[in-house]
């Protein structure tokens, strides 16, 4: 099914939390089952919904799906899509790596960055992607993101960006870790010129993109169930030899700490980011 | 230097290894610490404040180890909280309020990873040091003595100088961490030493530092005569830049850009 195709979409959130929704089920019809309520989702259902369970569990979701269902038809313009990882240090086996997830990925970096309009305005955008490896960070993600960062700057547009990421990509070592300085600095400049950049950290958001530019907007949204934190959870119990609290480092457990500003349900993300993006530009 | 570089990390975390608070004593006059981070808490991992550097002022900031088992516990093993990450931020900013360079010592397996450094946001802290850091209208060098651990230790090296001790190591992730990920098994951790580049050489061929700090004379008097000598230089030719931000944004703008093929 084409994801423009969309019925009215449906979100038991949004309805009162309930997540005793009846599911319409074709014979046949291929099904995917919620890691949270367990039941068989129909894949059509799924996509109608923008792969929200009706239970309201966000399935992860690829980086070009998600500029689809966000932004104005045909308004995405893909950038520095020619930028791509090397192998800096030669560390044996990265090159395989990269390209046995290329060919599976069908990417070919952990981000796709361009620019698009949304509700009709015009906005840079870049969208993480999980499936190339974890949305690591290596000198490629850090360059297109920096190089997206001076394009709104010089274009003075606001940037829009999806997070998702295990953290520095560490097969470039400590090219990686520059990559956080570097993506900060751009961020800076975008900000200091007054421009707005708002981030949607979606799970997992981990490591050295929470500690650069995933916190480093002006206004910080993230789905709901997303794991958002800096140290890995198995690190820490690892570590501290200490049980974890209840819903440690979920998107809900961070809003309530004072990291994030508002928990936004895929369903209404784009309606939402539409109406704050139009709020900063004059109403 | 015939050290294979896990020989370089061991080195680099003895605990008779030089701490930041020995390089604040013997290179600065007067050291006058300031405590807390005003929002939550004081944290003893990294320290602060101000001293003089061949009698003028500078904002000194130190991840500090300590010695003895008694200080290492005290100094959390030189594993900074959030906390410690905003005192330097606050430093830093009253550095640039009134005018003086900001000299860092770092020193760390990396940020704290703790429930409590997760619920205070830990990211945040750092990525809020990197922003700022990164236009601070101010001179900042910063040195790497022992460990350089990822983002814990980046969070003080946004720097226009940044220098490496000659058995320091800086890199992404631990040996340790690296193995255990990418072959489940942290006793491989010599091997990720080798292929991390983590050692001062290779810090150096990559871009990422500027100076080497040879450790021949580790802990004497000269040692330490020798790095006040290269600071003091170093802080007159910064000092006199009137493009040092514009220039600070280019160090780390070009880092990597070789390491990306282009189409």
């Amino acid at each position: 099914m084409a994801l423009i195709n969309f019925l009215k979409p449906k979100n038991q959130l949004e309805e009162g939390g309930r997540s005793a929704a009846l599911v319409q089920r074709d014979e046949g019809e291929p099904e995917k089952k919620c890691p949270n309520c367990h039941k068989d989702i129909p894949l059509s259902r799924l996509w109608a919904n923008r792969l929200v369970c009706p239970c309201g569990y966000h399935f992860r979701m690829r980086a070009r799906q998600r500029i689809k269902m966000l932004v104005d038809k045909d308004s995405f313009h893909e950038l520095f899509a020619g930028m791509k990882a090397g192998n800096p240090l030669n560390f044996p086996g990265y090159r395989d790596k990269v390209e046995n997830v290329r060919a599976a990925s069908g990417e070919e970096e952990a981000v796709v960055c361009g620019t698009a309009q949304i509700g009709k305005q015009d906005i840079c955008l870049f969208v993480m992607d999980a499936s190339f490896m974890m949305g690591s960070m290596g000198s490629a993600v850090g360059e297109k993101i920096t190089s997206l960062f001076e394009y709104a700057l010089e274009h003075r547009l606001p940037v829009i960006g999806f997070t998702v990421s295990g953290g520095a990509r560490m097969q470039e070592g400590l090219l990686s870790l520059m990559q956080m300085a570097k993506t900060s600095a751009a961020v800076k400049r975008h900000s200091d010129a007054g421009l707005l950049y708002l981030a949607v950290l979606t799970d997992p958001t981990t490591g050295g993109v929470t500690a650069s530019f995933a916190m480093e907007a002006d206004i910080i949204l993230a789905e709901p169930g997303a794991t958002v934190g800096f140290a890995g959870a198995r690190v820490i119990e690892q570590t501290t030899k200490k049980s974890l609290p209840k819903g440690f480092q979920k998107s809900e457990f961070v809003l309530e700490h004072g990291f994030i500003d508002a928990i936004v349900s895929r369903v209404v993300q784009r309606k939402y980011l539409a109406e704050l993006i139009k709020m900063h530009n004059g109403g | 230097m015939s050290l294979i570089p896990y020989n370089r990390v061991k080195l680099a975390r003895d605990s008779e290894r030089p701490t930041g608070l020995d390089y604040i004593r013997h290179i600065f006059k007067g050291f006058i610490e300031f405590h807390g981070d005003r929002r939550f808490a004081d944290d003893h991992a990294l320290i602060g404040g101000v001293a003089r550097l061949n009698g003028n002022p500078v904002t000194v900031i130190a991840i500090e180890k300590g010695h003895t088992a008694k200080e290492r516990t005290y100094r959390n093993f030189g594993a900074a909280h959030p906390e410690g990450y905003r005192k330097a931020l606050r430093l830093m900013k009253q550095a640039e309020k009134f005018g003086r360079p900001v000299i860092c010592f770092v020193d760390t397996s990396g940020a704290y990873c703790g429930i409590g450094a997760e619920e205070r946001g830990q990211g945040q802290a750092i990525a809020e040091n990197l922003m700022k850091m990164s236009t601070l209208c101010v001179p900042i060098i910063s040195i790497l003595i022992g460990e350089g651990g990822s983002g814990g230790a980046l969070a003080l090296a946004v720097a226009d100088r940044v220098w490496m001790l000659q058995n320091a190591v800086y890199s992404v992730i631990s040996p340790e961490g690296c193995a255990s990920i990418l072959w489940k098994d942290s006793s491989k951790a010599e091997m990720a030493a080798a292929r991390l580049k983590l050692t001062a050489e290779d810090a150096k061929s990559l871009g990422v530092i500027e100076r080497i700090l040879s450790e021949d004379d580790i802990g004497k008097k000269e040692f330490y005569e020798r790095i006040r000598a290269l600071l003091a230089q170093e802080l007159v030719e910064l000092s006199q830049d009137l493009d040092l931000v514009g220039k600070r944004y280019e160090r780390f703008r070009r880092i990597g850009v070789d390491a990306v093929n282009k189409e």
